[in-house]
């Protein structure tokens, strides 16, 4: 009997079968939860010839799809140009934006490009709870950009919706607004990266809300999840997907600076794998980085071992366990028996390791006269 | 329906990648991603276009006639998600 | 569509001989493009 499929792509894969690629930190919105802390461009970004040369190598490994994000990856100024070197060279895109981009004019050309699939983000099915996360305004562009779509025929657009406390209760309308449009509707997990870090504890679903959406989901397996809650496997039959994590297994990331992390949830030294611009590129990074090949070695329960559940939930999401200061061989925060929330109450106030400020713009402050 | 009777070949817009375990098709067409976990499977696939039937192709190939069967469901599958599809002739 | 579709079970007869070609083969399975974790 072959070994399943799980087992041999936990091993890793000689290239990725596809990645996320992060183009810019620049982004014209602060979303409170921003995974990668992006707001302001960094100096060091790749050019657009380091750019090209890395899809080139990405065209190489033949990595089937990239999924191109940010920060606001159309803020680039060569974004069209390095989303036509992709497909011209064989290598399928998918890109995340939050739609301020999105014009009459862009929605057509990209309904004329083939191999493109297009991400709107939105956190809400309407504008004050999407706004409270994403800013005064986000919802209505990313509707405008959605109604662009729709009249320049791009055809099936898929709406990324990151799943919080405040809209699990949504999930209905989030279907009605993708069903209204003919798109592909996308929950993802919030993880504490980033920004996410900072309000996590407030904003994660809660223990009822989670086992809501894991029988919403087992209902509606036409509906994408990125694969991302396979911690929520252990609650019955598992979802559609791999149901494992492939960080540096068969997906990374590259970050706008051509960091190679093992995923958009890791940004921290810890999981920086090299950089496409060491001697062997993108390739020697995927194939000999320390850090890959340890994410490659067999795992053992560790904490987890006396559970019924690991078989299902692999333990979880490193990146949760992370970045809320818990061991990576033990229970996720948000583990559906409970032992994460147990774990969590034993972690010391601040000892999580911190994301760092990223390239968040700062916040404004406050300035106050003082008179003598 | 598959017909094995009749030629077949890899769409033009499938990639299929080797690997440790047999090998991937992606469809660039249609965004599916197959898992082919079968070297045999992978072979016959590469070489569906040269045979004038299915059939053919399986006689052809280094795989026991008692694992036709299981090859021809996984074809009929492979047919229903795109990866190959009836030649026409030109 | 992230649907897995297990496919291809060998129902041939058994046969004393033919017992290893008796199992299930697992030839294909599909996973969405945006089945794994770790991308956007």
């Amino acid at each position: 009997m072959p070994a399943p499929l799980t087992e041999e792509l936990k091993r890793g894969l000689d290239a990725p079968i596809c990645l996320t690629w992060e183009l810019t930190y620049g982004c014209n919105l602060a979303c409170v939860h921003c995974l990668s802390s992006s707001g302001r461009r960094d100096p060091r970004e790749l050019s657009t010839g380091e750019c090209k040369a890395v899809i080139d190598e990405l065209r190489e490994l033949q990595v089937f799809y990239v999924n191109i994000g940010g920060g606001e990856p159309t803020i680039r100024p060569d974004f069209y140009e390095l989303v036509d070197h992709c497909v011209g060279t064989g290598v399928g895109v998918k890109f995340s934006t939050n739609g301020s981009t999105i014009t009459p004019a862009t929605a057509a050309r990209l309904a004329g490009t083939d191999y493109v699939d297009v991400q709107i983000s939105v956190d809400g099915a309407d504008a004050a709870t999407n706004d409270a996360v994403r800013g005064d305004g986000s919802f209505a562009m990313a509707r405008r950009a959605m109604d662009n779509l729709a009249a320049a025929n791009f055809g099936p657009f898929k709406i990324s919706v990151v799943m919080t406390r405040h809209n699990v209760a949504q999930l209905d309308a989030f279907e009605a607004l993708a069903g209204s449009y003919g798109a592909q509707l996308r929950l993802t997990r919030l993880r504490p990266s980033g920004r996410g870090a900072d309000t996590w504890h407030e904003l994660h679903p809660t223990n009822e809300q989670q086992v809501q959406l894991y029988r919403w989901l087992l209902d509606r397996p036409d509906v994408l999840t990125g694969d991302s809650f396979f911690h929520l496997s252990a609650l019955g039959e598992p979802l559609p997907g791999l149901n494992l994590c492939g960080a540096g297994r068969v997906v990374c990331l590259i970050d706008p600076v051509g960091d190679v992390y093992a995923c958009p949830f890791v940004l921290h030294d810890e999981f920086r794998a090299g950089s496409v611009r060491d001697v062997g590129g993108f390739t020697s990074v995927w194939r000999s980085s320390p850090l890959f090949l340890s994410l490659r070695e067999p795992t053992s329960a560790g904490a987890c071992a006396s559970c019924g559940s690991y078989d299902a939930c692999q333990g979880g999401c490193m990146a949760a366990k992370f970045f809320t200061g818990l061991p990576l061989d033990g229970p996720d925060p948000e583990c559906v028996k409970g032992h994460g929330e147990l774990a969590l109450a034993g972690v010391a106030a601040g000892s999580a390791p911190s994301p760092g400020p990223g390239h968040s713009k700062p916040r404004p402050v406050a300035v106050t006269f003082r008179r003598k | 329906m598959l017909d094995t009777a009749a030629p077949y070949e890899l769409h033009p817009q499938v990639a299929l990648r080797p690997e440790p375990f047999g090998a991937l098709a992606y469809h660039y067409g249609n965004r599916r991603l197959t898992f082919v976990r079968a070297n045999e499977l992978v072979e016959l696939l590469r070489d569906l276009g040269a045979h004038d039937s299915v059939d053919d192709a399986l006689a052809a190939s280094d795989v026991v006639p008692a694992r036709w069967p299981a090859f021809r469901n996984a074809l009929a599958n492979l047919e229903a998600s795109e990866v190959i599809r009836a030649r026409t002739a030109h | 569509m992230s649907d897995t579709v297990i496919a291809a079970s060998d129902d041939v007869a058994t046969d004393a001989a033919d017992e290893d070609l008796v199992e299930e083969e697992l030839l294909v399975e599909e996973v969405s493009i945006d089945g794994m974790c770790g991308v956007y």
